[in-house]
């Protein structure tokens, strides 16, 4: 599948933290096109295998992008109908005011995040933030049908269509981090016309938003010889100090810090020096926020690597992307795969 | 469906132009005149057989929306908001700019790299902005430029019990009313009005009441309603489902007694359910029109609609239906000499 219209359908389909199911489907409908083994663990991860050259004792190398997104969960069912709701990760409650969303209960509803007239707010009321608390949100149901429907537990996503902006750019949710899975069938499709040494695990993992979940379970399982999350990066917009942040349009972050084997990042940035693809890079001293730190530390820890995608707004409803990043990181991936094998691989774990 | 088409066209105070000729072409092979005044305002004429006092209804055709006032070298575009919007209502919103309708978003600070501090308080209309995509201001001027009205991009949805979700139910439901009204109302004598501005300090009404110079005039108008729960119901001011809300009093006017009870009794005898609109807060196109010339007798009847003046405006189908029916009641009334 074209990579925009893989990104569309993942993005208009919904799959908060644990309860990624709605996903399955799509996502290995097209991983396995280009993919000897796929399977679904035990927590939901879908895991991959592209095999390498040889038969077998070949370099084991695994990419995950997660595939959950943050969303909401009811919490309470009021008398007339209203639902009190909690979130489910790092939601920012001033990004939800006035949103549709869909309830997924025993079918989906469409409702709304309800908020109090500007014409009845007083001044002090005006620039304080909203919390989760003082919203609700009206199905326009009264609570007997709603029951019916409903219950305490279902999850609750915003309901938003991906959007084209100019310039090959989208915004929508959850493009965190499915932006990231679509760069795996980018470089999935990069790696079916070469013959690569390494066996290329690629994992869409669940569970990211809340504690990475998925990704200690699969990590443990695959055991690879490196780990490379594929995430988003925070990308620069004015209020953002450009050396936290990665241009949109300029190509994969690829992150320095703790949690990056340093020997692997060099040869990382190598690759794309070579081969000309365009890279910017992203300092985080700790525990990077993505899969990679979930590795790291997975067993007797496992070298890690994380390639970020340039993406505004992060964690709100409109995130913004552009595609040519999400080919590039595609496109990295599979020359830095290419230029693993057996016999560059100790050297290059070395410190 | 007509509130479909009137609620998903663009009208922001001042550039009401896709309204106005979506409403002209609506009613045009319904009316005995039609005219759009200096300032934008439709005026229209419907002959009937009775021959006593000049009737107005009347209803804006604006909405709240914004304004493209710069765009920084990076491409971004700042605003200033049209009419009451709550600020904290944009963040993370899709808006459709100008004309063309290009799709842009307003974003926000990542939740990870905000300081401890900046949770408690809302974002200004200052510190946001709206994004199309474009990689610098010269790309950006491509497509926009500085004066573009943006309006929300909101879908019309109906959902929950005969429930609709659109923006800019204030007032295009007044409008959609209006409109029916136009079309179905064949022997009394009324004008039907559609005002510009309403939503910036009632502009349009007056020069609109100046040249109708109504004795008696009807506005029709989408309301505040706010009946979440645990609310005293002291402070609601109406509630959604049972029926149109009769103004009482607002910020512009104080409504004329007699007239508001012969529309209850009205609503009685009818059996049609209504309920008073119970706050000061606000105000509509009634407060230019009741002091216009030697001043005339007004009332408003509203379609209740829950988190007005947001994308994300609700109201129910039955508030409408049975709007219509005591507004074609009083007109019935009316057509008798008995208004």
């Amino acid at each position: 599948m074209e990579s925009k219209k893989f990104l569309e359908l993942l993005c208009n389909s919904n799959g908060v933290s644990g309860y990624e199911d709605n996903l399955k489907n799509i996502i290995i409908d097209n991983f396995k096109t280009y993919c000897d083994d796929i399977e679904v663990d035990k927590l939901g991860n879908i895991i991959g295998l592209k095999k390498g050259a040889s038969a077998e004792n070949n370099p084991k190398i695994m990419l995950a992008a997660h595939m959950d997104e943050i969303g909401l969960m009811v919490k309470d069912i009021e008398e007339n109908g209203f639902l009190r709701f909690t979130n489910i990760g790092g939601i920012d409650p001033r990004t939800i005011l006035g949103q549709e969303v869909i309830v997924h209960g025993k079918k989906d509803l469409f409702g709304v995040i309800g908020s109090k007239p500007p014409h009845l707010q007083d001044e002090e009321e005006r620039d304080k933030a909203i919390t989760i608390e003082d919203m609700i949100i009206d199905v326009g149901f009264p609570k007997d049908k709603l029951e019916k429907f409903i219950s305490v537990g279902d999850t609750i996503t915003i309901n938003r269509r991906l959007l084209n902006l100019k310039n090959d750019r989208m915004a929508g949710k959850a493009l965190d981090d499915r932006a990231g899975i679509v760069s795996l069938l980018e470089c999935l499709k990069e790696l079916h016309k070469t013959n690569h040494e390494p066996d290329v695990y690629v994992v869409a993992t669940v569970q990211e938003e809340v504690g990475m979940a998925g990704a200690f379970t699969s990590s443990y399982k695959i055991n690879p010889d490196i780990g490379i999350a594929v995430d988003v990066g925070f990308g620069t917009t004015p209020e953002l100090n450009n050396s936290n942040s990665i241009e949109l349009g300029k190509g994969a972050g690829i992150t320095l810090g703790g949690n990056i084997h340093p020997t692997l990042r060099e040869k990382l940035i190598c690759i794309a020096n070579e081969y000309n693809i365009s890279h910017q890079l992203e300092i985080t001293p700790g525990a990077t926020g993505t899969d990679a730190r979930a590795m790291q530390i997975t067993r007797e820890g496992i070298p890690s690597l994380v390639i970020s995608i340039p993406l505004r707004y992060m964690h709100t409803s409109v995130e913004v992307v552009d595609i040519v990043d999400i080919k590039n990181t595609g496109k990295l991936l599979a020359f830095f795969i290419n230029a693993i094998s057996n016999e560059n691989l100790e050297g290059l774990l070395c410190y | 469906m007509l509130l479909k088409k009137l609620t998903e066209a663009s009208g922001v105070s001042g550039n009401e132009k896709e309204v106005r000729e979506l409403i002209i072409s609506e009613i045009k092979d319904h009316v005995d005149s039609i005219k759009v005044d200096r300032i934008g305002n439709i005026i229209a004429y419907k002959k009937g057989v009775n021959n006593s006092k000049t009737l107005m209804i009347a209803a804006h055709m604006d909405e709240v929306g914004l304004l493209i006032k710069d765009i920084d070298s990076s491409g971004l575009l700042k605003f200033i908001p049209v009419g009451g919007i709550d600020k904290r209502i944009l963040v993370s919103k899709p808006v459709l700019i100008g004309k063309d309708k290009v799709p842009g978003v307003i974003g926000a600070k990542p939740i990870h790299l905000q300081k401890k501090s900046e949770w408690t308080k809302a974002l200004e209309i200052d510190d946001l902005y709206i994004d199309i995509g474009a990689t610098s201001k010269e790309d950006a001027e491509k497509y926009v430029k500085v004066g573009d009205y943006v309006c929300f991009y909101s879908q019309y949805t109906e959902f929950g019990d005969n429930l609709v979700k659109a923006k800019a139910l204030d007032n295009r439901v007044g409008c959609s009313i209006l409109i029916d009204l136009i079309k179905k109302v064949n022997d009394i004598n009324f004008y039907g009005v559609f005002t510009v501005m309403e939503e910036v300090g009632l502009i349009g009404a007056g020069p609109a009441a100046y040249e109708v110079n109504p004795d008696i005039s009807i506005v029709l108008e989408g309301t505040l309603c706010y009946d979440i729960p645990k609310l005293d119901s002291h402070l609601v001011p109406t509630y959604l489902g049972m029926g149109p809300a009769i103004s009482l009093i607002d910020r512009t006017t104080i409504f004329d007694a007699t007239l508001r009870e012969k529309i209850i009794d009205i609503s009685k005898k009818n059996n049609i359910p209504c309920q008073y609109r119970k706050t000061s807060m606000g105000g509509n196109d009634s407060g230019k029109i009741h002091t216009n010339r030697k001043g005339s007798l007004t009332t408003t009847i509203s379609v209740p609609c829950r988190y007005i003046h947001s994308p994300t405006s609700v109201m129910s189908l039955e508030d409408y239906n049975n709007t219509y029916k005591l507004v074609n009641a009083v007109l019935l009334e009316f057509k008798k000499g008995e208004l």
